[in-house]
């Protein structure tokens, strides 16, 4: 479980605190990476001049130059590919892939070769390298654009899957991942790039940078460990949830509370490592489970915590264990997919649903 | 710290124009591969006279030095001896499998010597004989084929990468190698291999086309031994040749008789020289066959006939060296006994290690997935701990 450090808390604090976007955050983890490591770069379709199609990389050609942020030819197999040899060879990659939908032709890359080389070779042959993916709905994309892809990831071993939800963790969480040995699917929820908290960002840099220094525990409190947090404390039911579904999380645990019910909100943060004992936390603290996820059902990220819950802390459950996730459904059109996503309404008919008569 | 290195840092194309005008060519005459493949022994290992050997402006490639040519010999040896080593050791049951390259060892050989300390090499599953002829332990390398681990040796200690499987995938790593070198100011230079039948997969695309849009300095270099496992040639592409397809990337192509160990070395070597030279991308493809079934678990008799592979076994490239250092008085008798003694050294040195079973521990499998175990895979670990241990009980 990640520790007090690293709660989005921390930052609200700081003097020089100022409404932030998580756009920002991820940018100024890249610059602040590229600063202080040469070997750190950055690449992708339409990254450099433009600054990226959501201008996560904005500036960054202009501030470091063609050779470290740069556009590459229109081809995700190649960008992945590329970004493996040069990790091969002492750099730090850190790529983009434009959309969700659009990283499947560096799927081989990446289950066959990133995520396997380390093990293929002994541990010899390590990547520090970082795939960053825009995920998710919610934004009024048309097809491709949409997907929530991180079970493909999360089921193949050597890769890490990182998630953040708030701005602090955009910031801190990517800096870990570029820092990591190993390989970070990072998967950035695409509705929350424009979304702002009051954060110190130059406070953020100060508080990872010594912590990643003069610690061994990871900076960002992911590690090897999993780094879920909780957001919201509660003691009736814990809503499970990650990435762009956190924040409906917290809004259907305010509506509970209106109705008398205190949910307790745990954000998992990593998906690979997966933090089991702070899921265990908190379903022993509140006995009831409802695991909160956009992407669709069916052999998920969802199931696989149903699954944990189910075979470690069956006997601290008052009721089965819920899911309100997307439908099995391919993603659909823009003016039907407020119909798919988990809403707050779907929560708390979940919420009704847990056997609270017993 | 900035760095404009790459891309974008030189006029696009002008390494080409460059290079073409000082061979006083047009860029598509550079480009092009010349008009017949490169070949300086004929099928009987006598010395082709230079202006028979395909050679023109832009296209010549001088003769590699005589210890060099002997170097070759020394490791074409060699290379065949492990190669019918290990096909024997595979039908004994003492490998799980063994791609020979059997007939291509020139191009197997030839990828070793051509390049320097520094620089890396990418190989295929069927490219044992490459690694070896690099300095890999042949015990090393043996140790995917006998199903203990995926990869045996440290491909950060010899630069060559872990054997690919899946093909093509590779030619993509070998990019990025040389690039991050280039971004540093390292000359490195990378060969990156692959066969006939790669060429038809997405990422041989994808990676020629980084090579030259990056200006790395890549060799590609294609074994065209006749078949992708059953399918021939003709069913992978209608270019005139596999070469022709560089110039639609903007590099230059050449064609070498693959079972021409001198050919192979000398265009090898002025490919690995331009790259490094010029800092770009360049494609070489070996026409050579392969003498024996794709794997052990293949049956060639259905998809071709054996006239053919007779018909290869005429231009058999050891053979061919063989006659050509004895007429040309670099290869005696007592070289002979020498270079014959240490192939059958290694060959011993193989059968000893493959009848022996090694030590192996289980619980590795969760050593090195990640740079530190999960909780998960610890939990599992301590699964198969205990389950070992009570099978030793019982």
């Amino acid at each position: 479980m990640a520790t007090t450090t690293t709660m989005p808390a921390a930052a609200e604090t700081a003097t020089a605190a100022k409404p932030t976007t998580f756009a920002a955050a991820l940018n100024t983890a890249m610059s602040d990476a590229m600063e202080r490591e040469a070997s750190v770069c950055v690449f992708g379709e339409d990254v450099g001049t433009l600054g990226g199609v959501f201008r996560i990389t904005d500036g960054l050609t202009q501030r470091f130059g063609k050779g470290r942020c740069f556009d590459t030819p229109l081809a995700e197999s190649g960008i992945a590919g590329m970004a493996m040899g040069m990790a091969m060879n002492g750099m730090r990659p850190v790529i983009e892939m434009q959309f969700d939908a659009f990283a499947y032709p560096a799927l081989e890359q990446i289950f066959s070769h990133v995520a396997k080389t380390a093990n293929r070779s002994r541990g010899r042959v390590r990547l520090p390298m970082v795939i960053r993916i825009p995920y998710g709905g919610g934004v009024g994309g048309v097809e491709h654009h949409c997907d929530s892809s991180e079970a493909y990831y999360a089921h193949t071993p050597g890769l890490k899957i990182y998630t953040p939800a708030t701005v602090t963790d955009a910031y801190l969480m990517l800096r870990e991942a570029i820092d990591s040995p190993d390989p970070v699917v990072f998967f950035e929820p695409k509705k929350l790039y424009w979304t702002k908290e009051s954060v110190d960002l130059s406070a953020l840099r100060t508080q990872y940078e010594s912590a990643a220094e003069n610690s061994s525990a990871p900076a960002a409190g992911v590690g090897a460990e999993g780094g879920a947090v909780v957001v919201r404390e509660g003691t009736d039911v814990s809503f499970i949830s990650y990435g762009p579904s956190v924040s409906t999380a917290l809004k259907a645990a305010a509506a509970a509370a209106e109705d008398g019910i205190s949910a307790e909100v745990l954000d998992l943060r990593s998906i690979v490592p997966f933090d089991d004992a702070a899921l265990a936390a908190t379903v022993a603290k509140t006995g009831r489970a409802i695991v909160i996820a956009e992407a669709q059902g069916f052999v998920s990220v969802a199931s696989e915590i149903v699954a944990r819950i189910q075979e470690r802390s069956f006997h601290s459950l008052s009721s089965p264990v819920k899911r309100v996730t997307g439908f099995d459904i391919p993603y659909p059109s823009p003016k039907l997919e407020e119909h798919h996503l988990p809403s707050v309404d779907r929560i708390l008919d979940a919420l009704d649903e847990l056997q609270w008569e017993d | 710290m900035t760095s404009d290195t790459a891309p974008g840092a030189t006029e696009q194309g002008s390494h080409i124009r460059d290079t073409s005008s000082s061979f006083g060519i047009t860029p598509e005459q550079y480009m092009l591969p010349a008009a017949q493949q490169i070949r300086m022994l004929a099928p009987d290992g006598r010395l082709i006279p230079e202006e028979e050997q395909g050679t023109s402006p832009g296209h010549e490639y001088p003769i590699p030095e005589d210890d060099a040519l002997l170097a070759a010999y020394e490791a074409l040896v060699v290379g065949r001896r492990v190669n019918d080593q290990n096909y024997a050791l595979v039908r004994q049951g003492r490998l799980a499998v063994y791609p020979s390259s059997h007939g291509q060892e020139a191009c197997q050989v030839g990828a070793a010597l051509a390049l320097g300390d520094a620089d890396w090499m990418f190989p295929t599953y069927r490219d044992t004989v490459a690694t070896i002829s690099r300095g890999v332990d042949p015990l090393e390398v043996m140790v995917s084929f006998r199903g203990d681990w995926h990869c045996g040796y440290d491909p950060l200690q010899y630069k060559i990468s872990a054997m690919s499987t899946p093909l093509t995938t590779q030619l993509l790593h070998a990019v990025g190698v040389a690039h991050a070198a280039k971004l540093r100011g390292e000359d490195t230079v990378v060969l990156a291999m692959c066969g006939d039948g790669a060429t038809s997969e997405g990422d041989f695309h994808e990676a020629l086309n980084f090579a030259a849009v990056f200006e790395v300095p890549v060799v590609f270099f294609v074994q065209n031994n006749g078949y992708a496992i059953s399918v021939p040639l003709s069913h992978q592409t209608a270019a005139p040749s596999l070469a022709h397809k560089a110039i639609g990337y903007g590099m230059a192509g050449e064609q070498v008789d693959g079972n021409d160990m001198v050919a192979v070395l000398a265009t090898l070597r002025r490919a690995v020289d331009l790259a490094r030279k010029n800092s770009m991308p360049l494609l070489l493809e070996a026409i050579t066959y392969r003498m024996q079934a794709h794997t052990n678990a293949d049956d060639d008799s259905r998809y071709r006939e054996s006239d053919e592979v007779e018909q290869w076994k005429q231009r058999d490239p050891l053979q061919r060296m063989r006659t050509f250092l004895t007429d040309r008085g670099v290869l005696d008798e007592n070289a002979e006994t020498r270079i014959s003694g240490k192939a059958e050294e290694v060959a011993a040195a193989l059968r000893l290690a493959m009848t022996t079973e090694p030590a192996m521990d289980p619980l590795e499998i969760f050593d090195h997935v990640y740079s530190a175990p999960t909780a998960q895979l610890r939990e599992q670990r301590a699964q198969l701990a205990d389950e070992l241990a009570r099978n030793q009980e019982g």
